[in-house]
C-alpha cells in the first residue's frame, strides 16, 4: 500500500447497510471517538441515506472504523462524484492525479466494480458503465479474481423502491479500501450459538451495542443482567475481558429447559464460557455470578470500562429481586442449600434503572460508558421519559420499533464525574420515571394493543392497575 | 471464580460496615493456564487491593513468590506480570465458599460459580 503521507486532505466515502438506521451515526462516532477523531460530514450529509462521505480523516482512521463496524458494508476513498455521469467525469478529472497514480501505474493490477443502491443493473449495462471511464488513465492490468486495486462506481437511486428513477441521483467513485464486519452477523448467530435463552441478543445488536459502549482492547466489560452473555459474546470479540451476573440461578448453571424447539433439556456444557469458547474467545472470560442487580456485590470503586446490558422488561422473562413481603419461615435447620432459589419479589422497571444508572455512576472509570435498552410505549413515549443522572452524559437514543405501539431505545451514557452523595438520591422520585412505576406497568401497556380485542381483558387489566 | 473477582467483590449482608475482602473456604481449586496478556495485567493492577490479592493466593495455596508490597515500575516487569497475571486469571476456585468476615455469612462456590444471593430473610 502506497503510504498516505501528504494525503491527508482525502474524503472518504461509506457505505451503510440500511438497516438499524438510527444506530449508524451513533456508531461511527463512537468507533471515531476511539481513535480521538471527530465525525466531519460533507455538506449534503443525509443521515438515512446509505452513502456517507467522511472529511478529516487518514485510512488509518477508516480501516480502524470497518475493522468494528456492523454498520458500514464497505469504505473507498472517494475520488469524485457528481449528480450525472457527466459531472462525475469532471470531478474526477479534477482530482489531483498524483492522488491516483500510486494506484494506476502499468505494474498494478486493478478491477473496477459496478454497484448499484436501490436498481438492479444487467450485465451489458455494468460493462457499459465501466468502458465508459476510460478517460481515466488506467495503466495496469485487469485482474478480476485477485487485483492490487479495487475500483468502485457507486450509483445511488435513492431510498423509495416504488419509485426508482431511471437516473442515479447521485453518482461516486472511488477506492476500495475495506469492508466492515457484516459477516459477524452470521458467524456469531444466535441459531448456532451453543447455549442460548428465550431473549438472547442478537448478534448484530450485540455488536453495535459494544461498538456504542466504546469497548476496546483490555477493557474490562460487565452486564448485571448477563443472561446468556450474547453481549459478553460481542465484547469479547472486540478484546475486552468480560464478567455478568444474573438473578436466574440455572441460567447462569446453564440448567433447566432448553430454548431449542429440537431439544427439551440443556446440555452439560451449556453455559456462558462455553459460548466464548466456541468463538475463541475464553480466555477473555473472567466470571459469572448468580446475584441480584439491586443488591450490588462489588466494591466501592470504578472498576468497568463499559457496562452494557439488556434488562429484563417484563415481557418475556420476569422482573424479580430477591427479599419477600410475606412472613419467612426459616427452614428448621436454618440451613439453605446452595442451589436455593430465594424468594423474589416485584422489581419495578423505574427502579431497575435508578439502580442501573446509580451503580454506572459509581463502578465506571471516568468516560467509560453505559448501553441499555430502554422499553417504551410509543403512543407516550417522549424524551424526557429517559432517565438522566447528574454524573452521566446522554450519548445516543436509538429506537428500534418492536410493534405498532411498543419499541426499545438504545441508550448510551458516557461518565462525567464522580458521585457525591447528593447525586445518588438526585432522581428517585424524578417524575420522568412515572411511565415505569408499578410493577408490570409497563407490561400491561405493552400488552394493551392485544387487549383492544377483546374488551373484557382491557377492563380488569384496567380495574388491577392500581 | 477467579481471584481478580475476588478482589473486586465485596460482603452485601445488611448491616456489615466491613464486609471486605470476603474470605474464601475452598475444597476445590483449579490452575487453568490463560493466554498472558501484559498489557491487561498492567491496567488492572492499579484497580487492585493488593494485600487482598496476596492474601487471596495464600489462602489457595498459590501465592508462590507473589511479594508483600507492589513492586515500582511494574509496567516493565514482565516476570513480576506474569505472577501477578498467574494469581488474577490462571487460579480458579472451583468448588467451597465466600465468607463474609463481619457476619460469618457464606456464600457457596458450585462449578465455579459463586452465588451471592441473599435470602429472603436477610434483605
Amino acid at each position: 500500500m502506497a503510504t498516505s503521507s501528504g494525503r491527508s486532505c482525502l474524503q472518504y466515502l461509506l457505505h451503510l447497510a440500511q438497516d438499524n438506521l438510527d444506530f449508524r451515526l451513533p456508531e461511527i462516532k463512537a468507533l471515531l471517538a476511539l481513535r480521538g477523531k471527530p465525525f466531519h460530514s460533507c455538506k449534503n450529509f443525509k443521515e438515512k441515506s446509505p452513502f456517507w462521505c467522511l472529511n478529516g480523516l487518514v485510512e488509518e482512521d477508516v480501516r480502524s472504523i470497518m475493522a468494528r463496524s456492523v454498520c458500514a458494508k464497505s469504505a473507498f476513498e472517494l475520488w469524485g462524484h457528481g449528480r450525472t455521469h457527466s459531472e462525475l467525469r469532471t470531478s474526477l478529472l479534477n482530482y489531483p492525479s498524483e492522488n491516483m497514480s500510486p494506484f494506476m501505474h502499468k505494474d498494478s493490477t486493478y478491477r473496477i466494480n459496478v454497484y448499484t443502491f436501490n436498481k438492479t443493473l444487467q450485465f451489458a449495462e455494468r460493462i457499459k458503465r465501466i468502458d465508459a471511464m476510460e478517460y481515466l488513465q488506467f495503466e495496469g492490468t485487469v485482474n478480476l479474481k485477485n487485483p492490487q486495486h479495487i475500483f468502485c462506481l457507486l450509483e445511488d437511486y435513492g431510498t423509495d423502491p416504488n419509485n426508482i428513477p431511471e437516473h442515479p441521483d447521485y453518482i461516486y467513485f472511488g477506492r476500495w479500501i475495506a469492508d466492515g464486519q457484516r459477516e459477524l452477523i452470521q458467524s456469531h448467530s444466535v441459531k448456532n450459538r451453543h447455549f442460548i435463552g428465550n431473549t438472547s441478543m442478537d448478534a448484530g445488536l450485540s455488536f453495535i451495542m459494544a461498538n456504542h459502549a466504546r469497548v476496546k482492547e483490555n477493557d474490562l466489560v460487565f452486564d448485571p443482567f448477563v443472561g446468556t452473555g450474547s453481549l459478553l459474546v460481542a465484547c469479547s470479540h472486540f478484546g475486552a475481558y468480560v464478567c455478568g451476573t444474573d438473578i436466574d440461578y440455572n441460567t447462569i448453571h446453564g440448567k433447566g429447559r432448553s430454548s431449542r424447539k429440537s431439544q427439551k433439556w440443556r446440555g452439560p456444557d451449556e453455559n456462558i464460557r462455553a459460548n466464548l469458547r466456541q468463538y475463541g474467545t475464553e480466555k477473555m472470560y473472567l466470571d459469572v455470578m448468580v446475584s441480584d442487580a439491586s443488591k450490588p456485590v462489588w466494591r466501592e470503586a470504578a472498576l468497568f470500562d463499559a457496562i452494557i446490558t439488556d434488562p429484563p422488561y417484563g415481557i418475556r422473562e420476569s422482573t424479580r429481586r430477591t427479599g419477600s413481603n410475606k412472613e419467612i419461615t426459616k427452614p428448621t435447620e436454618g440451613i439453605y442449600v446452595e442451589s436455593h432459589v430465594p424468594v423474589s419479589q416485584a422489581y419495578h422497571l423505574s427502579d431497575i434503572f435508578t439502580d442501573l444508572l446509580n451503580f454506572s455512576a459509581h463502578h465506571l472509570v471516568m468516560g467509560g460508558r453505559l448501553v441499555y435498552w430502554l422499553p417504551v410505549y410509543r403512543p407516550e413515549y417522549c424524551d424526557e421519559m429517559v432517565p438522566l443522572h447528574p454524573c452521566l452524559q446522554l450519548i445516543s437514543n436509538c429506537e428500534q420499533t418492536l410493534s405498532s405501539h411498543t419499541s426499545r431505545r438504545l441508550i448510551t451514557m458516557e461518565k462525567i464525574k464522580n458521585p457525591e452523595d447528593l447525586d445518588t438520591l438526585a432522581n428517585v422520585a424524578d417524575p420522568r420515571f412515572s411511565p415505569y412505576q408499578g410493577h408490570n406497568a409497563f407490561r400491561e401497556k405493552y400488552f394493551s394493543g392485544l387487549n383492544k380485542r377483546c374488551g373484557k381483558e382491557d377492563h380488569r387489566s384496567a380495574v388491577n392497575g392500581d | 471464580m477467579k481471584l481478580l473477582t475476588h478482589n473486586m467483590l465485596t460482603s452485601h449482608v445488611k448491616g456489615v460496615a466491613k464486609g471486605y475482602p470476603l474470605l474464601i473456604k475452598a475444597t476445590e481449586v483449579k490452575v487453568n493456564e490463560v493466554e498472558f496478556n501484559p498489557q491487561f495485567v498492567s491496567r488492572m493492577i492499579p484497580k487492585l487491593e493488593w494485600s487482598a490479592l496476596v492474601q487471596a493466593a495464600e489462602q489457595l495455596g498459590h501465592r508462590e513468590d507473589l511479594p508483600a508490597e507492589l513492586v515500582p515500575d511494574y509496567e516493565k516487569n514482565e516476570e513480576f506480570l506474569k505472577k501477578v497475571h498467574r494469581a488474577l486469571l490462571e487460579v480458579e476456585v472451583i468448588e467451597g465458599c465466600l465468607q463474609c468476615p463481619e457476619s460469618g455469612r457464606e456464600f457457596p462456590i458450585s462449578r465455579g460459580i459463586p452465588n451471592m444471593l441473599l435470602n429472603e430473610d436477610e434483605v
